[in-house]
């Protein structure tokens, strides 16, 4: 047969001898690695408080998230209604799908002097994937992930969202 | 004493005395037939929901623990659901093969309960050739799994359906060898003469070596034979979607999944009556005061025990190790298994002719 050693060739036993130590090698290492795998899944079939499943529903109230859980983006607001956003649309130019969209409109400052403020921050959770960019664009950290994330709704309209609220206006001294 | 064979025994009696030795005869065989079925039912049920549980616990989940208390109804849930549900034929199929297939799987595995001892002297048939009987019968399995997949007119069910093939024909090999040793060992191929061979010790523990590792070979064996991971490469979810049973819905799927089921109630139990005693309690040698105590476990916990060990085993298996490809698997049989287990039957038998055994 060519490409195999005949038997007569020198070293030949020697080959021999390197196969059956190689297959009882192999052999003994599969073996091995097989045990360690049984021996994890043994641990964690005995070892029951590892077991990591949440009952969510019924643990509703003690429920806590993963502090990289992002479940939606909001703007959070001071005691005096004032948030810190300044209408400079960075977070609408980073979006990559068009969630965000910035409505600004002027106000007066007491000086009589005209500044940009936001109207509305329109935000639609539908079109949102959690991709974190606007929080990451945004130069003043007017808006945040918040950890939410039951957001269910019988109406599609429900899901678009304005992150300012009524009457509020921009907290002092952020530009 | 309430034993199983004691109620079997009575109620033999009373048949043969109230009724004509044919009707009685056909009585029993019809009430064999029901406590089969019975006893295919409850399996089903509680080896579902204890491959569940056992799953989500290895893959540190909780598992179905909503319908009934601990979920234990889960599986009693799942069964209706599936009794509701349509059982479709596709429409290019060959119907007739289609619907034979989950039938035929059904009747091997009923096939193969008659020769299993399920308690002592407790038995539906005691035929001389057991073992051959079951390594013959269970081979018939192949051929369901090959018409499921050849009827449904589906590529990927006749690649399942082809892949069991060349499993269970190489796989047969080494679980036929392995078999041998205890046969070779005992000098029977009778159920109850193996049984009874064992009542100074098991053969796992009398055999040495040799039975250690027939009994290894065996359980890789029997899993390949089943269909189970790792070695279910006729369904493989990930790559034929469910293989053989792809176009089956319904009862007649219910069927196939309550066959592999029972398959592995069977090849466990086959093991459990070959390599640890069957019904037989634990006994050492001749300690008579220990194997006293140990005979007052009722045989047929013995046996379901030993059963179901051998099922956890099977099911731990299932859930530690990833999927073989089918050249690996092939390689694992022909390069590795089968030599193994042609130089340990040659062995056994130098032990049993020398009579080393204890
Ligand atoms: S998280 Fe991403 S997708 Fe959502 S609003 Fe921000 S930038 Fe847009
Ligand atoms: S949320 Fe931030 S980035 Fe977006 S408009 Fe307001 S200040 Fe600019």
């Amino acid at each position: 047969m060519p490409g195999l050693p005949s038997l007569r060739e020198r070293g030949s036993r020697g080959e021999a001898n390197m196969f059956i130590v190689n297959y009882i090698k192999d052999i003994y290492k599969g073996i091995r690695s097989l045990l360690v795998g049984m021996r994890r899944t043994g641990y964690y079939f005995t070892h029951h408080k590892e077991i990591i499943t949440q009952e969510y529903p019924d643990n509703r109230d003690t429920l806590k998230m993963a502090d990289r859980f992002k479940g939606e983006v909001v703007m959070p607001h001071d005691e005096n209604n004032e948030h810190r956003c300044t209408g400079c649309t960075a977070c609408e130019l980073a979006c990559p799908n068009g969630t965000i969209k910035v409505v600004t409109k002027f106000d007066i400052t007491p000086e009589g002097k005209k500044k940009k403020a936001i109207d509305k921050l329109v935000y639609h959770l539908e079109l949102c994937t959690m991709c974190n960019l606007c929080i990451i664009a945004c130069p003043s950290d007017a808006i945040v992930m918040a950890q939410t994330f039951e957001h269910s709704v019988f109406d599609r309209a429900q899901l678009t969202k304005i992150l300012n609220n009524p009457g509020s206006k921009i907290m002092e001294g952020v530009e | 004493m309430w034993s199983l064979s004691y109620i079997a025994n009575a109620l033999h009696d009373w048949l043969y005395q109230t009724f004509s030795p044919t009707l009685a005869l056909i009585i029993e065989m019809v009430i064999a037939g029901i406590a089969v079925i019975g006893l295919f039912a409850v399996l089903g049920l509680v080896l579902v929901i204890m491959e569940r549980r056992v799953a989500a616990w290895m893959q540190i989940r909780l598992g179905p623990n909503r319908v009934g208390p601990f979920g234990l109804l889960q599986s009693l849930a799942d069964t209706l659901k599936l009794l509701v549900k349509e059982g479709m034929t596709p429409s290019g199929s060959d119907k007739f093969l289609f619907n034979l297939a989950p039938y035929i799987a059904m009747m091997v595995a009923m096939l193969l309960m008659a020769p299993i001892a399920f308690a002592k002297d407790f038995q539906l048939w005691d035929l001389n050739i057991g073992v051959l009987y079951v390594s013959a019968v269970s081979s018939i399995m192949v051929i369901s799994i090959l018409m499921a997949g050849w009827a449904s007119n589906n590529k990927y069910s006749l690649m399942g359906a082809m892949r069991s093939g060349a499993q269970i024909v190489s796989y047969e090999l080494s679980a036929g060898l392995s078999v041998l040793v205890v046969v070779v060992l005992t000098g029977s191929l009778k159920i109850s003469d193996i049984i009874q061979s064992q009542a100074d010790g098991w053969w796992i523990f009398k055999g040495h070596v040799p039975v250690l590792v027939a009994f290894v070979i065996f359980i890789i064996a029997v899993t390949a034979e089943t269909n189970r991971a790792p070695f279910d490469l006729a369904e493989a979810e990930s790559e034929l979607t469910a293989g053989f049973h792809t176009e089956y819905s319904g009862m007649k799927f219910a069927l196939f999944f309550l066959a592999e089921y029972i398959n592995v109630f069977i090849v466990c139990s086959i093991g459990a009556i070959l390599f640890l005693g069957g019904w037989m309690p634990f006994h050492i040698g001749h300690w008579e005061g220990f194997n006293r105590v140990m005979d007052y476990i009722p045989s047929s916990i013995w046996f379901f025990g030993k059963t179901f060990f051998l099922i956890f085993v099977i099911m731990w298996f299932r859930w530690t190790f990833p999927r073989l490809r089918i050249d690996q698997l092939l390689n694992l049989e022909w390069k590795y298994l089968l030599p193994i287990s042609m130089i340990n039957i040659l062995l056994a038998t130098a032990i049993a002719i020398a009579g080393w055994h204890f």
